[in-house]
């Protein structure tokens, strides 16, 4: 840590009462956002254990059960949350550089990209639903041997829970929004868009894997 | 809460306390004071430390007689799930960290508050959430899994499994959120002058702890979440019947809940480490091999999950792995135990209330230690696998390790809390009950389990007379000495809330400590520090106080 200097030198209005200097403050923020994302990775990285587990025990079933997800869709997906992740940056670039209505127009973009990826998501659910590809006991699909039902547990549970993250990323995107149109961010304070940034990241990340992981098995 | 207390105005100076500076129960509630949060959390962790202990002495008055004739296998059962889960989730992970972590931990650092003070409020708020949970878990149906959830027993049984799992899987983030603020804390807002190496090593070991909480607890939520669908949706993938492996359950539970005991003995080695030094008033033997073998026990711990697994069908190449990397976590706790002892060498001991504990938890830790080196030996664990001698063992590391440096550290920073004084001779009239009643208790349940007396079961009555007797006697000793255990625990409960009414004023450092916690009022005012601290020496410089005639 640095020497301690008084508030007023390089403080800021949300500097809260506990820290010294602006610097401290945000430097906390981002280490702590650094490490929930640590947290969310060892989270989904027990999805990818059991995944790995049953990929191990059925390789075959996992092979034929994985040409019931549709790739197309997958793929554009994955395009459109890439594509999110780099408007979200162009938010914190916008904000370093106190360029409001690009933060702000930058913003919406992100957080309807997100809304277009869980469109795409909701109609492959659907079609899943009504071909009877659904988890464990539910399952009504024909023409698959050995379990399927456990490829399409995961399935639904991996997507399931990216999904409640994506979620999860709208709520704060709309936060960010709102405060950003009260112009609450600038060069002086963007802590919170670049922390919801490394959030979105993450979340994008996971997808990353989880599309080769379930829709590309080879 | 602490009513009594908030009457005290500080030690010095004429700004008030922290008990003081605000008034009402929302006040409280909705606290971002650190101090106070710990405080909730102490009051929470002790009232489930006696629901749980009440729930231990109904499994040890059934116990006592070989007939089941106290209360139904299926009570039994709850009982002794809801002891474990009780003790487990809501007693031993959150007691030192969120309790006196908590309090203490900004303090020793000389910061004015933990790094996040909004999100160490929320991890409170989830904790009694999931608390809710559990207890709801408990007036609905009961649990009667056993706190490790075992599949497929808990995809099958009839009582609140999803309950108790949700729950757990709630209480896991209020883990996180306090290891998320601790590393956070300790990397950014160190007083001037506190390096790395001048930390008390209390806060070393929160460190590390708060490490595995942050790695280990989110593969628990996970695990949780995928049993709840097993049960709920039937996904199958722990099922047998339909193409899963119960195994599997084992192996995502105990990747948790193996570094899990490391975050409930960790934190109370840190205590032990604070209280040889003070009440010895010498400076500790090995700084950094403590402070590293903290780290080493967080990583290492990390790799011995399958040393649960011995006799669950797991290849015997990765049963002999996992054996000898759990005689490698032995080591770091090893150099913990000698430097300890090496500090006591040649030391001014002073038998004080907390330094009885401590000195209790060198012995009981030790010998919780080294059984678990019979457990983790291949050929022996075959045969004391699921008998009393597991119980005996994990007692000795979870209570006589965890429980009694949190006693210990809660008599060692009493006085700084609540700025009362106890009575010395209760505490030391406690602390013998206390020692005697755990000694007897599970050493009976060692020499029952080297026998061969399996664990979980409510009656033995139908065994050959010769093994029924046997059993019977040694477990009828546990009983008597879970009974002093248990009078022990009340006499001290007595004395301390007799303390916040009658006790005398404590001074800002009534054991001449040297840390910076000892350095503000008793108890601290609001901000912690009248100014900012600055640290200029290591923590354990006792030398100049002794020449004063301390």
């Amino acid at each position: 840590m640095s020497e301690p200097v008084e508030n007023s030198v390089t403080g800021h209005r949300f500097l809260q009462h506990h820290f010294f200097t602006a610097r401290q403050q945000y430097d906390s923020a981002k280490l702590g956002m650094w490490l929930f994302c640590v947290q969310e990775i060892l989270f989904f990285s027990g999805l990818f254990m059991a995944y790995a587990a049953v990929r191990f025990f059925y390789p075959e079933t996992m092979l034929a059960a994985h040409e019931f997800l549709s790739v197309p869709m997958g793929a554009i997906n994955t395009v459109v949350l890439l594509t999110s992740s780099l408007t979200m940056a162009l938010a914190v670039r916008s904000a370093q550089l106190n360029l409001q209505k690009n933060l702000k127009f930058h913003l919406v973009i992100t957080i309807l990209l997100a809304c277009v990826f869980l469109v795409i998501k909701y109609f492959e659910y659907t079609h899943k639903i009504h071909a009877g590809m659904l988890p464990g006991k539910y399952y009504a699909g024909e023409g698959l041997a050995g379990s399927p039902w456990i490829f399409f547990g995961l399935y639904f549970l991996m997507t399931g829970v990216h999904g409640i993250h994506v979620i999860g990323g709208i709520v704060v995107m709309v936060w960010l929004l709102i405060r950003a149109r009260r112009g609450d961010f600038g060069a002086e304070y963007y802590t919170p868009v670049e922390n919801v940034g490394l959030y979105w990241h993450v979340v994008d990340v996971i997808w990353i894997f989880l599309f080769p992981l379930l829709y590309l098995v080879k | 809460m602490t009513t009594a207390a908030e009457t005290i105005d500080p030690a010095e100076g004429n700004e008030p306390s922290y008990l003081s500076a605000t008034k009402g129960l929302r006040s409280w509630l909705f606290t971002v004071d650190h101090k106070r949060i710990g405080i909730m959390y102490l009051v929470a962790v002790l009232l489930f430390f006696m629901v749980g202990g009440l729930l231990a002495i109904g499994i040890r008055i059934e116990l006592a007689t070989a007939p089941g004739d106290f209360v139904s296998a299926q009570t039994y059962n709850k009982l002794f799930t809801l002891h474990g889960a009780i003790m487990v989730f809501l007693v031993i992970i959150p007691a030192i960290p969120a309790s006196l972590g908590n309090f203490i931990l900004p303090l020793q650092l000389g910061a004015k508050d933990v790094a996040f003070p909004k999100l160490n409020l929320a991890s409170f708020h989830i904790y009694v959430v999931g608390a809710l949970f559990l207890l709801y878990a408990i007036v609905s149906g009961g649990l009667d899994t056993g706190w490790t959830f075992y599949t497929p027993y808990s995809t099958s049984t009839d009582t609140s499994v999803i309950a108790a799992t949700t729950g757990a899987f709630i209480l896991g983030f209020s883990s996180i959120f306090t290891g998320l603020n601790f590393i956070v804390t300790i990397h950014k807002m160190r007083a001037a002058g506190m390096t790395w190496t001048r930390m008390p090593l209390f806060i070393w070991s929160l460190y590390a702890t708060s490490v595995i909480q942050i790695l280990a607890t989110p593969v628990l939520a996970i695990t949780l979440l995928l049993l709840t669908m097993e049960r709920w949706l039937g996904i199958g993938i722990f099922d047998a019947s339909m193409g899963g492996d119960p195994v599997l359950f084992q192996h995502f539970f105990w990747f948790y809940s193996h570094p899990a005991v490391y975050i409930m003995i960790l934190p109370g080695m840190g205590v032990i480490s604070e209280l040889v030094t003070t009440h010895s008033r010498k400076n500790i033997f090995g700084y950094r091999a403590i402070a590293y073998s903290s780290v080493a026990i967080a990583l290492i711990g990390f790799l011995v999950w399958g040393h649960h697994m011995f006799v669950s069908g797991q290849s015997m190449i990765a049963s002999a792995i996992f054996s000898f990397l759990t005689f490698g976590v032995a080591v770091p706790t090893a150099i913990k135990v000698f430097s300890w002892v090496a500090t006591l060498y040649k030391g001014s001991i002073r038998l004080t209330t907390p330094m009885l504990y401590a000195l209790a938890f060198l012995f009981l830790f030790t010998i919780g230690g080294l059984t678990g080196l019979f457990l983790g030996t291949l050929a022996t664990d075959v045969h004391l696998h699921d008998t009393y001698f597991v119980v005996a063992h994990f007692h000795h590391t979870m209570m006589g390790g965890g429980l009694i440096a949190f006693i210990a550290g809660l008599h060692h920073w009493w006085p700084k809390m609540t700025g009362r004084l106890y009575s010395e001779l209760w505490g030391k009239i406690a602390f013998v009950l206390v020692f005697v009643g755990f000694s007897v208790t599970f050493f009976a349940q060692f020499v029952a389990g080297t026998n061969g007396m399996p664990r979980r079961y409510h009656s033995y009555d139908s065994l050959s007379p010769a093994m029924r007797d046997l059993y019977e006697y040694w477990q009828s000793i546990s009983s008597i000495g879970a009974y002093v255990l248990g009078v022990g625990m009340f006499i001290i409960l007595f004395y301390l809330i007799h303390s916040l009414i009658r006790g005398k004023r404590s001074g800002p450092n009534p054991w001449g400590g040297k840390s910076l916690e000892w350095e503000t009022a008793s108890p601290p005012i609001e901000h912690n520090f009248h100014g900012h601290p600055i640290c200029k020496h290591g923590p354990y410089d006792f030398d100049e106080i002794d020449h004063q005639g301390a």
